[in-house]
């Protein structure tokens, strides 16, 4: 991981992170529901390290349980 | 053989046409690979452009996504692939970033979505059109190890204990109280610098803490948000973050950024609803 030095009390990475990542599009982007062959909401993350990755769990979680 | 089955990946919804070439026909850079390595197309229906590609359904149907999506070299390929495309596309002009794995059987299902949810879309468009997000993240700075202990913890003279045992609890106990204390105080911290940030923003987001393990840094994380900053105001809104900094010694922020407009594509009270 690289950090940018011009700026030493913020740092920025030049690389994206995965966890960033992942925050963003397993929890964030536009959800669409009916025609889709499979919703992200309705997996189930089972991999234990998988689930530690994705701190959006607990908000795949709530979707799943509010469109129940 | 049977020609292989392919369904339809869906990346990102624009607005079709304009100065920005969103059309049937369309196609980001070839330098961009897709999620499963072919070219990346366009579909266009009621005024708005889906950027999509054909992926290969044994990879990418219900039933693999459900078992692919387990595995993390999959997910951080194809979550980085997703992502690359988006921001492609955003490159030419504002688009509304979908979920990752929003796959669909043909592209007549696709064109009827976007007839469906065209009014959605367009809002969607419209709120994040020359807006960029955002990512602030802070760490709880760390007591240095030898730190004294707290005033308060400092026991009454009369009823110290002694021994080389109680002196070691002594000192952990001091080292914990100071740990929790700079950890309240980045907390408070955080909620200052959230405040702050909101002022500069169109609006925010706040995600769950990530695991200090995942994170890369052994530190707290106290605060994990996204900002919906106009473009014009993006360098004072860095500048806001340098300065936060500065003034907010007992934590360390990470900025991230620009993103697509991620975090505030769907609307948050009814995007998750079916």
């Amino acid at each position: 991981m690289t950090e940018r030095t011009a700026d030493p009390a913020v740092f920025r990475t030049e690389q994206i992170a995965l966890v960033d990542l992942l925050d963003r599009v397993l929890a964030g982007g536009v959800v669409i529901t009916g025609d889709i062959t499979l919703s992200i909401a309705d997996v189930d993350l089972v991999t234990v390290s998988l689930r530690a990755l994705v701190t959006s769990v607990s908000t795949l979680v709530e979707s799943r349980e509010r469109s129940a | 053989m049977a020609a292989k089955a392919r369904c339809v990946w869906l990346y990102a919804v624009a607005a079709e046409g304009g100065r920005y070439g969103f059309a049937a026909g369309g196609a980001i850079p070839a330098d961009v690979a897709g999620v499963c390595g072919g070219p990346v197309r366009m579909v266009s229906a009621d005024g708005l452009t889906a950027v999509v590609e054909d992926v290969d359904e044994r990879e990418f149907g219900a039933a693999a996504l459900r078992r692919n999506l387990e595995n993390l070299d999959w997910l951080d390929r194809t979550a980085r692939a997703h992502h690359a495309v988006i921001e492609a596309a955003a490159e030419r002009g504002p688009v509304v970033p979908m979920r990752l794995a929003t796959v669909y059987s043909s592209e007549a299902k696709v064109a009827g979505m976007l007839r469906q949810r065209a009014a959605d879309l367009h809002s969607a468009l419209s709120r994040i059109t020359a807006c960029s997000e955002w990512g602030v993240k802070a760490f709880a700075a760390e007591p240095a190890a030898a730190e004294a202990p707290a005033p308060q913890e400092q026991a009454d003279p009369g009823t110290e204990p002694t021994g080389p045992g109680a002196a070691y609890l002594q000192r952990r106990r001091a080292q914990l109280t100071a740990r929790r204390s700079s950890r309240e105080e980045a907390m408070i911290s955080a909620q200052r610098i959230h405040a702050d940030l909101e002022r500069h923003s169109v609006s925010s987001r706040l995600y769950p803490a990530q695991s200090p393990d995942l994170a890369g840094r052994q530190a707290k994380m106290v605060l994990n948000a996204a900002y919906l900053v106009t473009d014009e105001r993006a360098d004072e809104f860095a500048a806001a973050v340098a300065d936060l900094a500065v003034g907010h010694p007992s934590v360390r922020l990470a900025l991230t950024g620009p993103w697509p407009a991620y975090s505030f594509a769907g609307d948050p009270e009814t995007a998750e609803q079916p």
